[in-house]
């Protein structure tokens, strides 16, 4: 079988259209199902999103995602599902909860709050009102303010603790949530995997994973390329412990970081971080080797990173180098990386009870929005004693930063209030920003020095400052 | 009863504009609009767009059949750019081919030619040039400079509101056909069809008649697509008229971000003197409007910024002056509220000023001021019926403002990293649209044989919920189950000479007139009842379907009795038309009754900033609105909290940007940040008051859709106060939106360190 083959709601699809069309078009213009609407086609309102599923262990899991940002060969061997395919009959009770407390006005935005709410319905983890809610965070309603929303999501999350955690597809199924052909997909997607090639990779090619980033700045040349989709690498996906590191896959998504538990135990606070990056469909689909590669001088993920002082494996035919993130960037947009060199995962030393970690990012909106600026530290702390810290930033230089002189007058000395303003004055010092639409220079420069105050802080909850008249 | 469409929304079933089957041979237009905001023309090549694959059209003014022209209030806007352009993102071209992508593509080819002319972005430069749209125009009452002159406690500084984006999640975008006649058929996500048809009327040179305009519903609206849906209309059909095919015409989200209007940005010095008993002896107030290169509406908006100056407070002395001002922007236009909150947020500005000066909340200063019954507005209309120290004196006592107060106080008291803010904020808004004319309405009632009824209204449904309301009004008149009533798209060829759905007035006006159809029918059925039951007219009515004497059901149902009307060669239709009583206003002496009514209410909103970051949430609103008697709680409801919610995104995240270029730098999603769902406050009370409506108002259920915006203008005060309670000597002008940039600024204003007072407590702790 040729072409890029998946499951589209209830059928088995082939298409010819060239790997790097927009799914959202393939969607509306040649399969003419036009309950996904197109919003805004940079992923920021989620009125495209559907689900996307993937045999996973003996199941299947199923994400929401924009399809306005997805190119046609990342469905390849994958359910796509839209609300074509969500409808039964009588409204389902996702459907029911949004009517019953008048969660819909104009509509347009609609269908794509339902998508996102079956996607919380289809989660793995247990249902409760703050993850519903937490499932429509990439969705922008303009009519309603959000609170009618909020009731039907409080409404859903209730009902669907109620039934259970065992066999969730066959008690959404059973209980009217879904329709029944959903029980049949795992079987048929595995039998459509085995028959079909993943498409061919093209010489001159982008390595594009989720698309995120590229399908913001060039849709159109992006929409009738063929490239080198890495989305679904299962090798590259990976995030994983070899000894005292954590190696992460470069097409591993967000999701698939916060979500694994070796990650996951070296971040206490790492789900405070998380929500603040993106939106829950951007996160299911935006890769880290992206947010690396993509150089911008704000990525929250990179900024992340830098603070844990990672370093990544490039690969270039069969010849492997290992360099320091910090050394990746060497001017705006410009990184150290060689035609045809890819960005195969990156390493960092895991922290143990001795290090502490945060991560800051202030923006218009403190969620789904671009940082003003960001920040991150990890700090070894003996005794009391700082011992080596790192900071990083972002929004402050033409690369994504770390501070050093920040950073290096910090070792061996106590934290306290003296030292945050010894800190900030030296990373005043090494930074250059620039007035755009995120912030004044002025403001950036007072914000990072208010968010490496705000690490302190965090770390350090005893230099607090208390209100004189208590 | 819910939404009537909510079954197909959330299905994926309703029909938008973009979702319409495709015609044959359907062609894809897209704008080339000009990259300058201002200059001559000197040159444009169209030659390699015409010369692109599949590309059937390049259309540019000197192709356009009648006038190009395209003001609604003055003629003073081109429907595609001529000799001059006058902001970034007039169109100036249309591409027409055979895909979308292709016409793009294409309009990548075309190179424009300027002189450049000076960018005046700014409406104090603009108005310092003298370049205004129209004469100022000033409200006065009493005599303010005698307290000015001889008064000691008098305030006054300038303030700042931003502009705002519509962000309708569904984008601009018309389909239009040509017809057999020479005429077209179109397909406009408009909330004016009238409007679209008379602007391609006069863009084609073609006769009403010939222009049939067709409306299903909008994926949100909030005066976005009051005028600016005309341009899209009229160059989709000017692209079909001279292709002679279907021509579509959908913006993506940055071709419309950058080429329509938004919200006007509003300029404005204030001066206020407040008496030794909290009354406002008088305030002045001069507004400089950033009308953008076209007078689009303007001149409107700027006389509801004069109508509402003084918001819920009566000050008997006061004067108000307002300068449209022509700037090299996109025309700026209408958007929920229509220049209302601008003007209150002027005076909520004195008034906080005034109230830090003199040490008291603002809330002492607006106590002692709301307006009362019988009251003059500056404009000459006296407040009846007047709610506003009703929904003022409930919204103290149901949420004890006084608890809240202190509550906030000692959250102050016990956090030095966080701190809490209160505002409270009244609100008075009229009813009616302020150009008297388009206060009327027409509906068409059809009862078919089988006793379905099938009603038009020149009402558009853009979420607001008013074909609900349509259905309601029928339901009542003629005692039907909703599932026997179906309301049509809204089309020119079946309601005429429609007034645009906007002004808060949509329901009112075309509920009316909709009540004046239905009554017709059941006066002409219930004739014909007392014939066939021999029982007076006057005894009978409509209920559940049946014919009642008094009180009595008859054998006589409804579907009978329309088999009756029908042998008996009566007409099962109806059509009406309604007229505001009583509205009239005189721009020469600025006097007058413009409103049918006002909608009063008050909110009271608390926000907590952190002090470290500058960010800040609003954790309650607490509102007590005046309904009248709302026919439909559920969307009057939504309407409320979709109307704190965008009025709070106004105050707070969303920042239209320009740079000095007149090129807009808030330009896509990423950019312009709306509220998302962990903006939105954390808990919305909303009380509805309990009263007996008015009148005027369809079936006494007062108008919704703008009033609850301005309650959002309590966020920026509440943000305001917590920033005073972190650093008392902050600067913080009034320059709204209250971003976190402009938050954090304030804090750390005049020295304000959060550490150096603790340093100050450990040493008078030591001694």
């Amino acid at each position: 079988m040729t072409g890029i083959a998946f499951i589209l709601n209830h059928r088995e699809v082939v298409s010819s259209l060239p790997p790097g069309s927009i799914l959202l078009d393939y969607i509306r213009i040649h399969s003419r199902l036009i309950g996904t609407k197109i919003g805004c086609r940079e992923g920021d309102c989620g009125a495209c999103n559907i689900l996307v599923g993937e045999p996973h262990g003996e199941g299947i899991r199923y994400r929401s995602m924009t399809s306005c940002l997805m190119p046609l060969a990342n469905a390849h061997g994958k359910h796509i599902v839209t609300i074509e395919g969500l409808n039964r009959k009588d409204p389902t009770p996702v459907q029911r909860a949004m009517i019953e407390h008048g969660a819909t006005q104009c509509g347009f935005c609609t269908v794509g709050f339902v998508v996102s709410l079956v996607g919380f319905c289809l989660g793995e983890k247990k249902p409760d009102e703050a993850r519903a809610i937490a499932s429509v965070d990439g969705n922008i309603c303009r009519c309603t303010g959000y609170k009618s929303i909020e009731r039907a999501a409080a409404a859903i999350a209730g009902e669907l603790a109620e039934l259970g955690e065992e066999n969730r597809l066959e008690r959404l199924v059973e209980n009217g949530y879904l329709p029944d052909y959903f029980q049949t997909i795992p079987e048929r997607l595995r039998a459509l995997r085995e028959k079909s090639a993943q498409p061919d990779v093209a010489k001159q090619a982008y390595i594009v994973g989720g698309g995120t980033d590229l399908y913001v700045q060039r849709p159109e040349e992006m929409s009738e390329r063929r490239d080198r989709y890495i989305f679904d690498n299962p090798r590259l996906r990976e995030v994983k412990q070899v000894d005292d590191e954590i190696s992460v896959g470069a097409a591993a998504t967000v999701t698939d970081l916060w979500e694994s538990t070796e990650f996951a135990a070296s971040f206490p606070s790492l789900d405070r971080a998380m929500k603040l990056v993106s939106s829950t469909p951007i996160r299911n689909m935006a890769t880290i080797g992206g947010n690396l590669v993509n150089a911008s001088p704000i990525g929250d993920m990179t900024i992340f990173f830098l603070a844990l002082e990672s370093r990544l494996d490039l690969l270039q035919q069969d010849e492997k180098r290992t360099i320091r993130l910090a050394d990746f960037y060497k001017g705006y947009k410009l990184l150290d990386l060689g035609p045809g060199e890819i960005v195969e995962s990156l390493r960092f030393r895991i922290s143990d009870e001795k290090d502490l970690f945060n991560f800051e990012k202030v923006c218009k909106r403190t969620h789904l929005d671009i940082a003003s600026v960001n920040t991150a530290v990890r700090m070894r702390v003996v005794d009391g004693v700082i011992r080596k810290a790192v900071f990083s930033a972002g929004g402050v230089s033409p690369v994504p930063m770390v501070l050093n002189k920040a950073s290096a007058l910090t070792a061996g000395r106590k934290p306290g209030h003296a030292l945050i303003e010894e800190v900030t004055a030296a990373a005043e010092n090494e930074i250059s920003p620039i007035s755009d639409a995120r912030g004044s220079a002025e403001y950036k420069r007072l914000l990072l020095k208010q968010l490496i105050t705000a690490h302190f802080l965090e770390l350090f909850p005893q230099l607090c400052p208390v209100e004189a008249n208590v | 009863m819910k939404h009537i469409d909510s079954l197909t929304h959330v299905r994926g079933e309703s029909l938008y504009l973009d979702d319409l089957p495709l015609r044959e041979k359907t062609l894809h237009a897209a704008i080339f609009a000009s990259p300058y905001a201002h200059g001559t023309i000197k040159f444009i090549d169209l030659d390699k767009a015409l010369a692109c694959t599949g590309v059937h059209a390049v259309i540019t003014a000197q192709d356009i059949p009648g006038e190009n022209q395209i003001g609604n209030i003055l003629p003073d806007e081109p429907l595609l750019a001529s000799g001059k352009v006058h902001y970034r993102g007039q169109p100036t071209a249309l591409i027409v081919a055979e895909t979308d992508e292709l016409a793009r593509a294409a309009r990548e080819e075309i190179k424009l030619e300027i002189q450049p002319l000076p960018v005046v972005t700014d409406a104090r430069q603009a108005a310092a040039k003298g370049l205004l749209i129209h004469a100022p125009r000033t409200f006065k009452n009493g005599n303010p400079d005698d307290y000015f002159d001889n008064f000691g406690r008098v305030f006054e500084g300038s303030t700042e509101t931003g502009g705002q984006e519509h962000l309708y999640i569904e984008t601009q975008g018309a389909y239009a056909f040509p017809t057999e006649s020479g005429g077209v058929h179109v397909h406009s996500s408009t909330q004016g069809p009238t409007q679209v048809q008379r602007g391609i009327s006069r863009v084609l040179g073609l006769p009403m008649h010939q222009v049939e305009v067709d409306v299903t519903r909008l994926g949100g609206g909030f005066g976005g697509k009051e005028d600016q849906a005309t341009p899209i209309a009229c160059l989709a059909a000017l692209a079909a008229h001279i292709t002679r095919r279907p021509v579509k015409l959908v913006l993506h989200r940055l071709d419309d971000m950058y080429m329509t209007g938004k919200r006007h940005p509003y300029s404005a010095d204030y001066r206020i003197a407040v008496g030794r008993d909290y009354k406002i002896q008088a305030y002045e107030v001069t507004f400089y409007q950033n009308a953008g290169a076209a007078a689009d509406l303007s001149p409107a908006v700027l006389e509801r910024t004069l109508f509402h100056f003084t918001n819920a407070y009566y000050i008997p002395n006061c004067r108000a002056t307002a300068y449209s001002c022509r700037t090299n922007l996109p025309p700026n236009t209408a958007f929920r509220g229509f220049g209302g909150p601008q003007g209150m947020f002027v005076i909520e500005a004195a008034i906080a000023h005034a109230a830090r000066e003199l040490g008291v909340t603002a809330e002492c200063i607006q106590q002692n001021n709301i307006i009362k019954e019988g009251r003059e507005f500056p404009y000459g209309q006296r407040a009846l019926r007047c709610e506003a120290r009703a929904c003022w004196e409930d919204l103290r006592l149901r949420y004890s403002t006084r608890n809240l107060y202190d509550q906030v106080k000692k959250f102050n008291q016990k956090n030095k990293l966080k701190k809490k803010g209160l505002a409270v904020m009244p609100v008075c808004f009229g009813i009616s649209f302020t150009k008297t004319m388009l206060n009327q309405a027409s509906a068409l009632v059809h009862i078919y044989t089988d006793g379905s009824v099938r009603i038009s209204t020149g009402a558009v449904e853009m979420g607001q919920g008013v074909n609900t309301k349509m259905v309601q009004v029928v339901m009542r008149s003629l005692s039907l189950p909703a599932e026997r009533i179906h309301i049509d798209t809204t089309n020119t060829s079946r309601i005429a000479n429609s007034s645009p759905t906007a002004a808060s007035a949509g329901a009112d006006l075309n509920g009316k007139a909709l009540e004046q159809a239905c009554y017709r029918l059941t006066d002409r059925l219930l004739q014909l009842a007392a014939n066939i039951l021999k029982i007076s007219r006057s005894d009978l009515s409509l209920r559940d379907q049946s014919v009642y004497a008094m009180k009595k059901k008859t054998d006589l149902t409804w579907d009978e009795l329309i088999s009756r009307a029908y042998e008996e060669r009566l007409s099962l239709s109806a059509q009406a038309h309604y007229t505001t009583p009583q509205v009239h206003f005189s721009k020469d002496i600025e006097m007058g009754q413009p409103f049918a009514y006002h909608v009063y209410g008050a909110a009271a909103i608390e926000a907590t900033v952190d002090c470290v970051r500058g960010t800040y949430v609003i954790d309650n609103v607490y509102v007590s609105h005046d309904y009248g008697k709302s026919m439909n709680p559920v969307i009057d409801l939504g309407q409320t909290e979709g109307g704190i919610v965008q009025g709070i995104g106004w105050m707070t995240m969303e920042e239209v940007i320009y740079d000095e270029k007149g090129i807009l730098q808030s330009n896509a999603l990423s950019t312009y940040k709306v509220p998302d769902i962990y903006a939105t406050p954390g808990h919305i009370h909303v009380h509805f008051m309990d009263n007996n409506g008015h009148p005027l108002a369809i079936m006494k259920s007062k108008a919704i859709g703008e009033p609850p915006l301005m309650y959002g203008i309590g966020a920026y005060f509440a943000i305001y106060n917590a920033i005073l309670a972190a650093n008392p000597q902050a600067d913080v002008p009034f320059h709204a939106p209250m971003t976190p940039e402009r938050v954090l600024r304030g804090l750390y204003s005049n020295g304000f360190s959060l550490f150096k007072e603790k340093e100050k407590t450990t040493t008078t702790a030591g001694n």
